[in-house]
């Protein structure tokens, strides 16, 4: 027997709720346990202090210096890094087996598991460079870890960037990097920084390849030769070790809350760039 | 009578589709030269190669010359930058930047090193008035270009285009997208702006051409068919061909 299409459109309809709801479930479950177990630990005096007697007590001051260390600079260094790599890509060469064999490159990058990126950073920054657990040596491993995702987003954004555009800014008289300034990036400029954000929430939540190279330190870090501890590796080490799971909680929400205030401020940075630009 | 641009046995070749053949063109100082043909007739690609926009295509052969203010552009080492501080170019679509009404007309200016906002906002405003736009854009410079209508944006790129302070204004079909009210105010403002200006008009709307040119020339398939004063090319036209285009048997 044949099913009527609009009997047909409604279980499709249904099932597509379904699976949405599904979606925005789980995440709801999570943040929700991770704020009903964490919400009553968390103090002013559990920011603000230092952990004691490896994190069983005090707070989590040391790995909040450790995670903004980390997180703001990787990105400072892989963002004009990688949006470099992207102009070079789009604007300044032809597609050549030159650009295949980077864009291949970069491509395979994104699909490394982070463990091997930490591994590469123990064996090169840690062991060979003699950087020793730092700072300086997990900044440059999550550097190249983020890069391949910074690169291939801003691409896509100047790719989308239309030809005519470009055009018209050479016809006015600008040369080839005033094109790129003036017109290119203020109008992918929300692209990259989508590709930016992600990047942030990687350094964020990385755990394996931060262990490996800046170590699990809890003091405060000092110098960038000094070995931290980030929200997510304190997070991974008082559950696993069953050290407290009260305190493991309450750095999970610390770390959910603040990838969302992050989240929001670029929200607002973007829309107010966009609303400049347009 | 001064030439301006006086293009000699130019042919350009894209791989191997000749696409323009052994033109010859004197263009006049302070008129309006229309160039008009067919679809493919190389008429485009003529402006491409005096703007030198054609630097941004790829396979393309040039041989012949074309001399700008006794410079020849072709063979010369000519800085294309500067050369499209004289050349302006309005293209077919409107291409607004994405930017404010202020900001398009001030991105030239700016671009030449001008800093001093009094002096730019001078430009901005005299570029409108002569592209008739000044009226209804004074109180809404702020407002992005591209919230205008077609035509107001046509006229706004050919505000951004005199803000160059160019010698010569290319436009490559203006009025195709536009309705008959709007092409009757570029029409017009490109016939005060020829005093001031050497036009080139690029058009397949034979009677524009009629209208405001003063020099006509016919393309073919890449041929140069006809040339001559716009009153002798479409009352006697010497071609055939030209008489069949502009009587519209073809085009």
């Amino acid at each position: 027997m044949r099913i009527k299409p609009r009997l047909v459109d409604k279980i499709v309809r249904v099932c597509l709720n379904l699976q949405a709801l599904f979606t925005v479930g789980i995440l709801i479950v999570i943040v929700a346990i991770i704020f009903i177990k964490g919400a009553p630990h968390i103090s002013l005096g559990f920011i603000f202090s230092s952990p004691e007697d490896m994190g069983r007590h005090g707070g989590i001051f040391s790995t909040i210096i450790g995670t903004v260390l980390l997180v703001l600079l990787s990105i400072f260094l892989a963002t004009p890094l990688g949006v470099g790599t992207a102009i070079f890509l789009t604007e300044y060469t032809k597609e050549s087996v030159f650009t295949k064999i980077i864009r291949f490159g970069v491509e395979s990058l994104a699909g490394i598991p982070s463990i091997l990126y930490g591994l590469f950073g123990f064996i090169f920054f840690v062991i060979k460079l003699k950087m020793g657990w730092s700072v300086l040596s997990g900044v440059l491993t999550i550097t190249i870890m983020i890069l391949p995702t910074i690169i291939r987003t801003s691409e896509e954004a100047i790719k989308a960037v239309p030809r005519n555009l470009r055009i018209v800014s050479y016809s006015l008289s600008a040369t080839r990097w005033e094109t790129v300034k003036k017109v290119v990036i203020p109008s992918a400029i929300s692209g990259i920084l989508t590709g930016v954000m992600l990047s942030v929430g990687r350094a964020v939540g990385e755990t394996a390849a931060v262990i490996f190279t800046m170590g699990s330190s809890l003091r405060l870090p000092t110098s960038l030769m000094d070995s931290s501890r980030t929200m997510a590796v304190h997070f991974y080490i008082l559950a696993r070790e069953g050290i407290s799971m009260e305190k493991a909680y309450a750095t999970a929400l610390v770390l959910v809350l603040s990838i969302l205030l992050i989240n929001i401020i670029a929200y607002y940075l973007m829309n107010r760039m966009i609303s400049k630009y347009s | 009578m001064d030439i301006k641009i006086k293009v000699e046995k130019l042919s350009v070749s894209f791989g191997k589709n000749k696409v323009l053949k052994d033109i010859d063109v004197d263009v006049y100082r302070h008129m309006i030269t229309g160039f008009m043909g067919p679809a493919g007739s190389g008429k485009s690609t003529l402006i491409s190669i005096l703007n030198r926009m054609i630097d941004f295509e790829d396979n393309v052969t040039i041989e012949g010359k074309v001399v700008i203010n006794g410079i020849d552009i072709i063979n010369g080492n000519t800085n294309s930058v500067e050369l499209r501080r004289q050349i302006g170019t309005v293209f077919a679509v409107p291409i607004p930047l994405p930017r404010s009404v202020y900001e398009n007309i001030a991105y030239g200016p700016k671009l030449k090193g001008i800093r001093d906002k009094e002096e730019i906002y001078a430009i901005v405003k005299e570029s409108l008035k002569k592209a008739f736009l000044w009226d209804e854009m004074k109180d809404r410079l702020s407002i992005s270009a591209l919230k205008l209508s077609g035509g107001q944006q046509q006229r706004l790129c050919l505000a951004r285009t005199l803000a160059l302070m160019p010698e010569i204004i290319l436009l490559d079909e203006p009025c195709s997208g536009l309705d008959p009210i709007s092409t009757a105010k570029i029409e017009d403002a490109l016939s005060e702006l020829k005093k001031e200006y050497t036009i080139i008009l690029v058009s397949n709307n034979t009677k524009q051409i009629a209208r405001i040119t003063d020099y006509s020339a016919f393309f073919y398939m890449g041929d140069l068919i006809e040339y001559g004063p716009t009153e002798k090319v479409f009352t006697y036209p010497s071609e055939k061909k030209t008489e069949d285009y502009i009587s519209g048997k073809f085009g």
